[in-house]
């Protein structure tokens, strides 16, 4: 009984669990990635114990890959010596961790899985727990399959109404991270429900829970149901039966309502993702680069509505526009549609697979007064290169009608109502 | 008995210790420059024992562990803020580094204040103007593995069961 965190630990602790609780759990898999695995490592050897489960640890290469640099280089040896010494052979180089966990089939409902990567919080999308950690928990994890958790008060975020064309999951997101501020929900389970999350299909529900990481939440989650299922039994390896949890007689600490109806298109301006603006507000600024992509917007469906807008259309000569699929099978399913073609057409470059210029690591830094409007989650001072860089957040829309333009750009005179 | 180092809220891990001094992981390495730019003074005269006094969201920014291990690194005892950001809460934890949360003491505080704490118990007291406080006691479990220094040393002799138990 409880809220649908309650209800995922009670189920692995084997008892009910309620908020305010410290318990160790069972991780289900163990997930880091080039940037994060090199000190876990250093704290495994540390702790000098053997590996429990090596089925448990995933390890992905996304951040910087392949190596744009000697350094990177030499820490992805490192990590790939070090799986080769342990066995470890859940290795992945095709895409963001966190898209590619899904798509592999890691990600089911009632899991618990640790990330060492703040964004980890995306696979509550599924009904499953997961969440950012440092590198030496994930060290620790390693050798005892366990982590500690402190059992999370929930806010409820319930969403209803019918967004207006041209309005997307990124735009109600982006509105909740203004409203709520960036520590809006530290330490805390957000659960998003309501008609609107009901209505929407996966790739526009995963924003939520990955941008929870935004406003400071330790997990976001939605309860699984048949477009949960249908999803991961069409799109993704996983295979049932399914646990389909839910939350029974909760107990929320907030309940916040939201009505879609007259939210617009919505941008996360310079220097914080809650420094939330309607996109009107900003119309007009001019952009030189676009950056179409991530874990949170470079799913197919993204890329479909960019090129819809892109079309017949190029951009603008001073304005790069990156576009960097979020992993193989997307660039795969892009490829096979012609959006590709219309993306080369319009004068796009295409990033390899990955982060890509999400981290400003490589394939599209920003130079100093640059300005780039992107589909990120965030827009930390200095995260694409120079921190006298300016970043705004937006859909993927608004991205491909400001690629047009060169400047910040209201998609909806782009889409056929 | 220490003395009292005050922060403004929304700290970052940038101004905790700057990403450019993240090359090492050794602690005494990076208390050298541990709030170099926001309070240069503080590694020059901090003694063990002092005490960090930050506001609201303490540790927000990059998940990376250097900035509570460069706190650690400068023999500070604990640190005393209203509220943390979750990844620097867990770090500092898992790094055997006491947090307490206490917005009345840190309201009340003054850069420089004589201040006395009792991690067991929460209790805070203020030998300057004679004022006490109370933060939740620490966990049983967080006084664990700060006792060994951290998470890593208590998996060195324990099983991580005797954590919760
Ligand atoms: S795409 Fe960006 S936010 Fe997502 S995991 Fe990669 S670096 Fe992090």
């Amino acid at each position: 009984m409880g809220t649908l965190i309650e209800e995922i630990f009670s189920r692995k602790a084997r008892r009910p669990v309620q908020a305010g609780e410290i318990v160790l759990l069972d991780v289900d898999h163990i997930m880091s990635h080039d940037n994060t695995t090199p000190l876990a490592i250093k704290a495994f050897r540390e702790i000098d114990k053997p590996i429990l489960d090596k089925n448990k640890i995933v390890i992905h290469f996304d951040h910087a890959y392949p190596a744009p640099n000697l350094m990177a280089a030499e820490a992805q040896k490192r990590i790939v010596d070090f799986m080769k010494e342990q066995g470890i052979t859940q290795f992945y180089h095709q895409g963001i961790c966190h898209q590619v966990l899904i798509e592999e089939g890691y990600i089911l409902p009632g899991r618990v899985l640790i990330g060492g990567d703040s964004h980890s919080n995306t696979y509550g999308a599924f009904g499953a727990f997961g969440t950012g950690l440092g590198s030496t928990e994930i060290g620790v994890a390693w050798s005892t399959g366990k982590a500690w958790f402190r059992t999370p008060e929930t806010i409820l975020i319930n969403i209803n109404g019918q967004a207006k064309h041209g309005v997307f999951a990124k735009d109600v997101m982006l509105y909740i991270a203004g409203m709520l501020g960036m520590d809006g929900a530290t330490y805390k389970s957000v659960e998003f429900a309501g008609s609107y999350i009901d209505n929407l299909p996966m790739h526009e529900r995963i924003v939520f829970p990955n941008m929870s990481t935004e406003i400071g939440a330790k997990c976001g989650l939605i309860a699984p149901d048949q477009t949960t299922i249908q999803f991961l039994e069409t799109e993704t390896k996983a295979r049932g039966p399914f646990e389909m949890v839910k939350a029974i007689n909760p107990n929320y600490e907030k309940v916040i309502e939201i009505d879609v109806t007259n939210i617009g298109p919505q941008v996360a301006c310079h220097p914080d993702v809650d420094h939330v603006q309607p996109l009107e507000q900003v119309e007009g600024l001019e952009i030189d680069e676009v950056f179409i992509g991530t874990c949170t917007n470079g799913r197919y469906e993204d890329l479909e509505i960019a090129a819809q807008i892109l079309k017949g259309h190029q951009v603008s000569k001073f304005t790069r526009t990156i576009v960097t699929p979020a992993s193989v099978q997307i660039y795969d399913k892009a490829m096979k549609n012609g959006l590709i073609q219309i993306f080369h057409d319009a004068g796009c470059t295409i990033g390899v697979v990955g982060c890509g210029a999400c981290i400003g690591r490589h394939g599209g830094l920003l130079g100093p007064g640059e300005r780039a409007f992107t589909t990120m989650n965030r827009n930390f001072i200095g995260r694409m290169g120079s921190p006298q860089a300016e970043i705004y957040l937006g859909s993927p829309a608004a991205a491909a009608a400001t690629a047009i333009t060169g400047k910040i750009t209201d998609p909806r005179i782009y889409l056929e109502a | 008995m220490g003395k009292a180092w005050k922060f403004e809220d929304n700290l970052n891990t940038d101004e905790i210790i700057p990403a450019r001094y993240n090359i090492t992981i050794i602690p005494l390495e990076l208390a050298k420059n541990v709030f170099c730019e926001i309070k240069p003074e503080y590694t020059k005269t901090v003694q063990p024992g002092d005490v960090i006094v930050g506001g609201q969201n303490f540790g927000c920014g990059s998940s990376r562990e250097h900035a509570p291990i460069a706190i650690k690194g400068s023999q500070a005892k604990c640190i005393i803020a209203s509220s943390y950001a979750r990844i620097f809460f867990r770090n500092a934890i898992n790094i055997g580094l006491p947090i307490l949360e206490c917005p009345e003491a840190v309201a009340d505080i003054t850069e420089g204040d004589d201040i006395d704490v009792n991690l067991a118990t929460g209790e805070i007291f203020n030998r300057t103007n004679g004022h006490q406080y109370q933060a939740q006691p620490l966990p049983q479990f967080v006084l664990k593995i700060a006792d060994a220094g951290g998470i890593v040393n208590f998996l060195k002799t324990h099983d991580i069961q005797e954590l919760l138990s």
